[in-house]
């Protein structure tokens, strides 16, 4: 175990110090993230040598650099198809994919689905902050509606993707939101997603203040997290009860919490018991190693 | 005792090549003409504790072999033209990171869907710079249904003892031709795994090199905490823009094969060390080649051949010391021309080099290799020869 004995949380404790300072803007909400998401893997009491961060590109994709664990920095949008193959040949180490708007639901929205799908025991967190910001700000798949972008100067005219209804009806094991200025249910609801043995998808609502924000007379970061805080909808369903993937979504605003819970057979589990046809008992190798 | 003699498809002969090279991973999409390699590896993982995935596409596959040789499972995925295009940012991301891992591109007529069940030889150059920027690759192209075998072996061998990703260029005449072949036993087939990192942490940096230019690699879950980036990294694995570390870390990455080129290289040879008229063809197209060669020294010709087996890095001192003894080379591809421009970079101006080429979906005939001899022989005694293109 390299993780502390003494079990009160210090982020300092995951983190890759000598590589501080970060690189994120003033503001920004992935650090809040990436703070929770540390704290639930404290919490959990997970082995820092039993974790491994898969990122795409983007601000989250720059994310997995400072964390103290097996990291892998990524191609755009191909994080969870990179984390696929990691988890099949590590099927013993926890697999923790960080992702943006743009990079999980643009360019590696085909990759979401088919994890959504496939149920591999994969946690995906999904920083969402409605705009490219590591290329300077263009719109996303989630820009809101009359949002300004550098790619939307009149104001998005596009329709903005519920990721989270969108990894729901591709049937993800489990699907949750949250916003950054709730951070310890942000942490609990993480903590749910990385024990589920399935598929997890979790979106982060997160402020882009620097880039996004000043293009929108969003105000301070401090405002910004407000805002979002207000437009919420807490769901209070009670999570045992859950195993379906139509839960009713309100349109206007955000609904955080747990979404959706399905309780398929995993991926791998899947596999091997597959592989039993393959190979009647007593025959064979086992496979991990 | 002599071994048990099969009837055996090139598809599905590496495949098998695979399981004994010590695959234990294979992620693919369905692409014709290689889905048999795809179908072969769905029965044969599963039989040895290994894992076989249909991806959602092209890409993830290539992706999800990464990410599994980067866990530590010896990795494989193949293709054909259309999919080994999209291949080509993850494999550029293998080569940067220095990731072992097989891609097999069982070749097809193009560009775009081109000719799904038509053989060429399209990608010669695409095997090499398919991917943006400077990086290193090799590339293999075996000729029968043993050397498939033989050759994916070899691929897996070569890439993991350099990190190098290994694309193998299967002509679809081989892929789907069938041979009768006798196959080594397990025990006899020569497989090497790449080096792991046990030495302690704190002094452990994924990309420090060793004197044979290749970094061991931190298998994931063994403590060492290392970050693996597709941007351009320093020797601690961390993205790195300072001139001076980029060129060194850039340098080290472009030359690394150079000194293990002895291992690296391989061709056939025949006839050359008295040849005026030297065929070069690989694949297929070599075996057309032996045979013209053989009928044009039965006319009395001193006709040779190279038949590349390593296609890049292209065996080049092979070449050079041949081509210093030939008065003709004869490159019979079955593309427009693009393995004759690395034989024109590497043959001195007093040798004519001579494209034979076919872009109609057949494989070039002895017939018409012999042709090109003898126009080339013949022409010698007058000028110099000319190009017999057939376009």
């Amino acid at each position: 175990m390299d993780t502390p004995a003494d079990r009160s949380f210090d982020v300092e404790d995951y983190l890759r110090l000598d590589l501080f300072p970060h690189f994120l803007c003033p503001g920004c909400g992935h650090g809040i993230a990436l703070r929770a998401l540390l704290w639930a893997i404290h919490e959990l009491d997970i082995d820092k040598n039993r974790l491994a961060f898969v990122s795409g590109i983007g601000c989250s994709g720059r994310l997995s650099a400072y964390i103290d664990a097996d990291t892998f920095h990524v191609t755009h949008g191909r994080p969870l198809a990179f984390a696929s193959g990691l988890k099949l040949a590590r099927p013993e180490m926890n697999v923790i994919v960080i992702t943006g708007d743009g990079d999980c639901l643009a360019i590696g929205g085909n990759h979401l689905i088919h994890a959504c799908r496939r149920n591999l025991d994969i946690t995906c967190l999904m920083l969402n902050n409605e705009v490219y910001g590591m290329t300077g700000g263009q719109g996303s798949p989630t820009t809101s509606v009359n949002r300004y972008t550098t790619t939307t100067p009149l104001g998005n005219h596009e329709p903005a993707f519920d990721a989270c209804e969108l990894a729901a009806a591709a049937g993800a094991g489990l699907v949750g939101r949250e916003v950054t200025m709730q951070v310890p249910t942000m942490k609990d609801l993480i903590k749910q997603g990385i024990s589920h043995p399935g598929f997890s998808f979790i979106e982060i609502i997160s402020d882009c203040t620097e880039i996004y924000g000043r293009k929108n007379d969003l105000g301070s970061s401090a405002e910004m997290v407000l805002s979002q805080k207000k437009d919420i909808l807490p769901t209070y369903i009670d999570v045992a009860e859950v195993n379906a993937v139509d839960q009713p979504f309100r349109p206007g605003s955000w609904q955080t919490g747990v979404l959706a819970k399905n309780d398929r057979q995993e991926y791998y589990k899947a596999y091997l018991d597959y592989c039993k046809q393959a190979n009647p008992p007593g025959h064979g190798e086992t496979h991990g190693r | 005792m002599s071994k048990p003699r099969q009837n055996l498809q090139g598809n599905r002969a590496c495949a098998l090549g695979a399981i004994a090279a010590g695959c234990r991973f294979y992620a693919g999409y369905p692409i014709t003409p290689s889905s048999e390699i795809a179908e072969s590896m769905a029965s044969e993982l599963p039989r040895v504790g290994g894992v076989f995935i249909q991806m959602e596409d092209e890409i993830a596959s290539m992706g999800a072999v990464i990410g599994a040789s980067m866990g530590g499972a010896k990795a494989m995925t193949a293709t054909s033209g259309p999919g080994f295009s999209l291949k080509q940012e993850n494999l550029g991301y293998a080569a940067g990171a220095e990731v072992p891992c097989v891609i097999i591109n069982v070749m097809r007529g193009g560009p775009s869907t081109g000719m799904p069940t038509r053989p060429a030889q399209g990608e010669v150059m695409q095997a090499r710079w398919g991917t943006h920027s400077d990086h290193p690759i090799i590339v293999l192209t075996p000729a029968s249904v043993r050397e498939v075998f033989d050759q994916t072996v070899r691929a897996f061998n070569l890439s993991e003892r350099y990190r190098v990703p290994v694309v193998v260029l299967v002509d679809e005449v081989v892929g789907h031709l069938i041979e009768t072949v006798a196959l080594p036993d397990s025990d006899e087939v020569e497989t090497t795994s790449r080096k792991w990192a046990d030495g302690a942490r704190e002094d452990f940096k994924p990309y420090e090199i060793p004197e044979d230019g290749i970094p061991v690699m931190a298998r994931p879950g063994q403590g060492y905490r290392s970050h693996t980036t597709g941007l351009t990294h320093d020797a601690t694995g961390f993205p790195t823009q300072e001139p001076g570390q980029v060129e060194q870390v850039m340098t080290r990455l472009l030359t690394k094969l150079d000194q293990h080129r002895d291992d690296i290289e391989q061709a056939e040879t025949l006839h050359t060390e008295d040849a005026e008229v030297l065929v070069i063809g690989f694949g297929i197209v070599g075996r057309a080649a032996l045979s013209a060669v053989n009928q044009a020294r039965d006319l009395g010709i001193r006709a040779g051949m190279l038949r590349p087996i390593t296609l890049w890095p292209f065996p080049e001192r092979t070449l050079r010391s041949i081509a210093a003894n030939t008065a003709a080379v004869v490159v019979a591809e079955m593309n427009a021309g693009q393995l004759c421009l690395e034989v024109e970079r590497l043959c001195p101006d007093t040798v004519a080099v001579i494209p034979l080429n076919r872009i109609d979906g057949e494989p070039i005939e002895p017939r018409q290799i012999l042709a090109a001899i003898e126009a080339a022989a013949g022409s010698m005694t007058n000028s110099k020869p000319t190009s017999t293109k057939q376009l």
